[in-house]
C-alpha cells in the first residue's frame, strides 16, 4: 500500500530516491567493508574469517561483537608505510588542488566573461577530453615525457636543455598528470557560479570607488566562494584516493594511499587491513566534507 | 531646439515655476560667467554600437540642485546617456562637464558620481550596513566617521533595526532604499537613477516618488533620473528630457511638455491627445484657420514660429475636449471663437476620477473626451448613441508641423 501511494506521487519518489540510492550503493558495501575491516586474514577464499555470520542467530552476532578487534586499525596508525602513505595522500591533494584552483580559477573567469556565443565553445573545449579514455590520455603523457619523448625533443630542439630531461617517474610528472585530468572537474563549478553572476555588481561596486582588482577581492572572489568550495571538494577528494596516475608516472619511492590498497588488495592478499584502509580514507575525507557543508549552512543563513 | 529648450527653463526656479511661454532664450554664455555655469554640461555627446547610434550627438545643461527625468520608449539611448554619465560607457565623441572638467574618459571608480541601479545590485553577501560603508570604506574614510554616516544614511532612508540584515532578508522596497542610501553615503555632485522605481508595486511607487523628492529638495543634491514612466517624470523632475533614437527631442518643466509640445512626437509620445490633419490658412490677430480633412475648419492659436508647411497637425488634449449638449451659449463666440464640432458618442469609459468618451464627428473624425467626475451622483452623464457638441477654444489647440 506505502508503495502504491509512493508512485502515486512522483515527486515524494523523487525525494526518496537519492537516500535509495545512497542505501543501496554505498552503505550496504560500506558495511561489507567495514565488516571485512574487523576481521582476520586467513589463506582461504575469500581470504579473510568471518567475524561472524548472519546465520549464526543473534547471540553468536552478539559474542562476536564484545569480541572485536580493532588490530587492523592499530595496525594502520603504528606502521610508517600506511601513516606516510596517508600523509602523501594528503600533501599531494592539497598541493595538486591548489595548483588546480590557482589555474582553473582564471580559466574559468575567462570564459564567464567571454560573449555568450563563445562560452559554448569554450565550454566544448573543456569537456571535450573526457572523450578519450582517460587511461590512453594518461599514456599519451607517458609518451610525451618520456627520455626520447615529444617534450624532451622540442626542448633540444630549442637549445634550452643540452641533455635530455628525466621527466617519467618523478613528482612534477605525477603533479602535471593530475592538474591535467581534474581541470575541468575545477573549472566547471567555478564556471557556474561566475558565469550567473550579476554584471551590475561590479559596476556597483566600481561606480563606489573600487579599481578593478578591489572589484574583484570584495564582491566576485568573496561570491564565487561556494563554487571555490565545490571544485576544490571535487577535486581534493578523488586525488586523495588516487591509484593510476601517481603509478603511472611519479616513481615507485614512495606510495599513496590508493597504491598502499591496491597492494593490501591484490597483492599481500590482506582485505582485512585493505578494508581498515579504506575505511580510515573515508573517516578521514568525510571531515572536510562536514566542515564544508557547515560553512555554506553558515553562509546561507547569513546574518539571522 | 534643445539648446534653447535647456537655457528658457534654466531661468525658471527649481520649484517648477512655469517659464513664460515667450521667454526668450539667453544666448550661449562665455566661460567669465562662471557661476551660470551648469553644473553639468553634456556636449555633442554620441555612442555606437555596431551600426546603432543609441546616443546621437545630443547637448543638454544640468543645473546644480536640479531634479532632471530623462523620458523615453525603451531603446531611446537614455540608459546609454545614464552610463555614459557615470563612466560604464564612454563617449565616441563630444565632452561631459562636470564643474568645467571634462570626464568623459574618467573611469568610473574615479567620478563624483554616483549610481542607484535599476535592479538595485546590492551586494548579497554583504549586511545593509557594509553595503552602505561600501563605497565609504573605499574613499578611506575613518572607521568612526564611517559609523556615523551609515547611521546617518540608515535613519534617512528609514531603515532602522535592520542594518544587520542581507539584501535577500529585505522586502522590494527595503532593498530600494539600501540602494539609494548606498549610492547617496559617499554625498555625489550628481545622483544618477535608473529606472529607480519599475521594480516597486504601484502604491509603494508612489509614495516613494513624494519620498525621492523631499529627499533631493532637503539634500539640495542634483539628481538624473531615467525612466520610460511619464507620469513618473512629471511628478518628480524638474525638468523632463524626452528622447527617441539618441535624440533630444524636448527639454522642459512638465507643464511645458504636456501643454506646448514641440512635435508630433512628442505630443503623441507624453499623455494622450487628438490629432486633426489638415492645411493651415493665413494667420490674422493670432489665430489660424486650419481646414482639416475630417473635422471641418478649426480655429487655433497661432504658433509663435510660423510653421514652415501648410500641412500641419491641431492637437488637443482630451481634457480639453469639453462635451455638451447644445454647445456653449454663442454670444461669447462675438468675442471668442470657439470650436464646435457635432457627433455621437461611440464609447464611454469610466475611470473613476474621471470618464474618457470618444465622439464620432460628424465630419468623420472620432475626437476623444475626458470629462472629470466632479459629481457623485451624475445624472447628466452622456451614453452611447447619444448627440453631442465637442468643443474647444483656440487656445487649447496646439499647431504642429507634420
Amino acid at each position: 500500500m506505502s508503495a502504491r501511494r509512493i508512485f502515486a506521487r512522483p515527486a515524494r519518489f523523487a525525494a526518496i530516491a537519492p537516500y535509495v540510492w545512497m542505501v543501496l550503493f554505498f552503505l550496504v558495501p560500506f558495511g561489507f567493508v567495514a565488516k571485512i575491516s574487523l576481521s582476520q586474514t586467513a589463506i582461504a577464499q575469500p581470504p579473510y574469517l568471518p567475524v561472524f555470520e548472519l546465520t549464526q542467530g543473534l547471540t553468536a552476532i552478539k559474542a562476536a561483537f564484545a569480541a572485536l578487534s580493532l588490530d587492523n586499525f592499530r595496525l594502520l596508525v603504528t606502521d610508517d608505510l600506511y601513516v606516510l602513505s596517508y600523509l602523501r595522500s594528503l600533501i599531494v591533494a592539497a598541493v595538486s588542488t591548489s595548483i588546480l584552483l590557482l589555474s582553473g580559477y582564471p580559466i574559468a573567469y575567462g570564459m564567464a566573461r567571454l560573449p555568450r556565443c563563445w562560452q559554448g565553445v569554450a565550454m566544448m573545449l573543456v569537456i571535450v577530453p573526457f572523450w578519450t579514455s582517460f587511461l590512453i590520455r594518461i599514456y599519451a603523457w607517458i609518451n610525451i615525457l618520456q627520455h626520447d619523448g615529444l617534450l624532451n625533443k622540442i626542448l633540444l630542439a630549442l637549445h634550452l636543455i643540452s641533455t635530455p630531461v628525466v621527466w617519467l617517474s618523478t613528482d612534477s610528472a605525477m603533479y602535471l598528470g593530475i592538474v591535467y585530468s581534474y581541470l575541468p572537474f575545477m573549472i566547471l563549478p567555478l564556471y557556474a557560479t561566475l558565469a550567473k553572476m550579476d554584471p551590475a555588481l561590479l559596476e556597483a561596486a566600481s561606480d563606489l570607488g573600487s579599481s578593478p582588482l578591489r572589484a574583484f577581492w570584495l564582491v566576485t572572489f568573496p561570491l564565487s566562494l561556494p563554487g571555490v568550495g565545490a571544485g576544490v571538494l571535487l577535486c581534493f577528494i578523488p586525488i586523495v584516493g588516487e591509484f593510476v596516475i601517481p603509478d603511472l608516472l611519479a616513481g615507485s619511492d614512495s606510495l599513496m594511499v590508493g597504491q598502499t590498497l591496491w597492494l593490501e588488495f591484490f597483492t599481500n592478499k590482506d582485505w582485512p587491513v585493505a578494508s581498515a584502509a579504506a575505511v580510515l580514507l573515508l573517516a578521514l575525507l568525510l571531515a572536510p566534507l562536514f566542515l564544508y557543508d557547515r560553512l555554506q549552512r553558515r553562509q546561507l543563513e547569513g546574518g539571522r | 531646439m534643445t539648446e534653447d529648450a535647456a537655457n528658457t527653463a534654466t531661468e525658471a526656479d527649481s520649484a517648477k515655476a512655469e517659464p513664460p511661454a515667450d521667454a526668450i532664450p539667453a544666448k550661449a554664455e562665455l566661460p567669465m560667467a562662471a557661476f551660470d555655469m551648469p553644473l553639468l554640461r553634456i556636449d555633442g555627446v554620441a555612442k555606437r554600437f555596431g551600426a546603432v547610434r543609441a546616443v546621437d550627438r545630443l547637448s543638454l545643461d544640468i543645473r546644480r540642485g536640479e531634479f532632471f527625468a530623462l523620458l523615453g520608449p525603451s531603446g531611446c539611448g537614455k540608459t546609454t546617456l545614464l552610463r555614459m554619465l557615470a563612466g560604464f560607457e564612454t563617449p565616441d565623441e563630444g565632452a561631459i562637464l562636470l564643474g568645467g572638467n571634462d570626464i568623459a574618459q574618467v573611469l568610473p571608480h574615479q567620478r563624483p558620481v554616483n549610481m542607484m541601479f535599476q535592479n538595485y545590485a546590492l551586494f548579497p553577501h554583504l549586511s545593509v550596513r557594509d553595503n552602505i560603508a561600501f563605497g565609504l570604506k573605499r574613499a578611506r574614510m575613518p572607521r568612526a566617521e564611517i559609523a556615523t554616516r551609515v547611521a546617518e544614511m540608515v535613519a534617512l532612508v528609514k531603515l532602522e533595526g535592520l542594518e544587520k540584515r542581507k539584501p535577500d532578508q529585505l522586502s522590494g522596497g527595503q532593498r530600494q532604499r539600501v540602494a539609494l542610501a548606498r549610492s547617496l553615503a559617499r554625498r555625489p555632485q550628481i545622483l544618477l537613477l535608473d529606472e529607480p522605481l519599475a521594480a516597486l508595486d504601484k502604491k509603494l511607487r508612489e509614495s516613494t516618488q513624494v519620498e525621492l523628492m523631499e529627499l533631493q529638495r532637503r539634500l539640495g543634491m542634483t539628481f538624473i533620473i531615467v525612466t520610460h514612466d511619464q507620469e513618473e517624470a512629471m511628478t518628480m523632475a524638474d525638468r523632463i528630457g524626452v528622447m527617441d533614437q539618441g535624440r533630444l527631442e524636448q527639454v522642459a518643466t512638465p507643464r511645458k511638455l504636456y501643454e506646448a509640445p514641440n512635435s508630433r512626437w512628442v505630443a503623441e509620445f507624453v499623455g494622450d491627445i487628438n490629432m486633426l490633419e489638415g492645411e493651415a490658412g493665413p494667420s490674422a490677430a493670432g489665430r489660424l484657420a486650419i481646414v482639416t480633412k475630417d473635422a471641418g475648419t478649426i480655429v487655433a492659436a497661432a504658433p509663435l514660429e510660423p510653421a514652415k508647411k501648410a500641412l500641419v497637425s491641431v492637437a488637443i488634449r482630451p481634457e480639453k475636449v469639453k462635451l455638451s449638449r447644445r454647445g456653449p451659449a454663442s454670444d461669447t463666440a462675438s468675442t471668442h471663437t470657439i470650436n464646435r464640432l457635432e457627433g455621437i458618442v461611440i464609447e464611454v469609459s469610466y475611470l473613476g476620477g474621471f470618464t474618457t468618451y470618444k465622439v464620432k464627428l460628424d465630419s468623420g473624425a472620432v475626437l476623444r473626451s475626458s470629462i472629470a467626475n466632479t459629481a457623485r451622483l451624475d445624472v447628466d452623464a452622456y451614453g452611447v448613441t447619444q448627440r453631442v457638441v465637442a468643443w474647444f477654444t483656440p487656445d487649447d489647440c496646439v499647431v504642429l508641423e507634420q
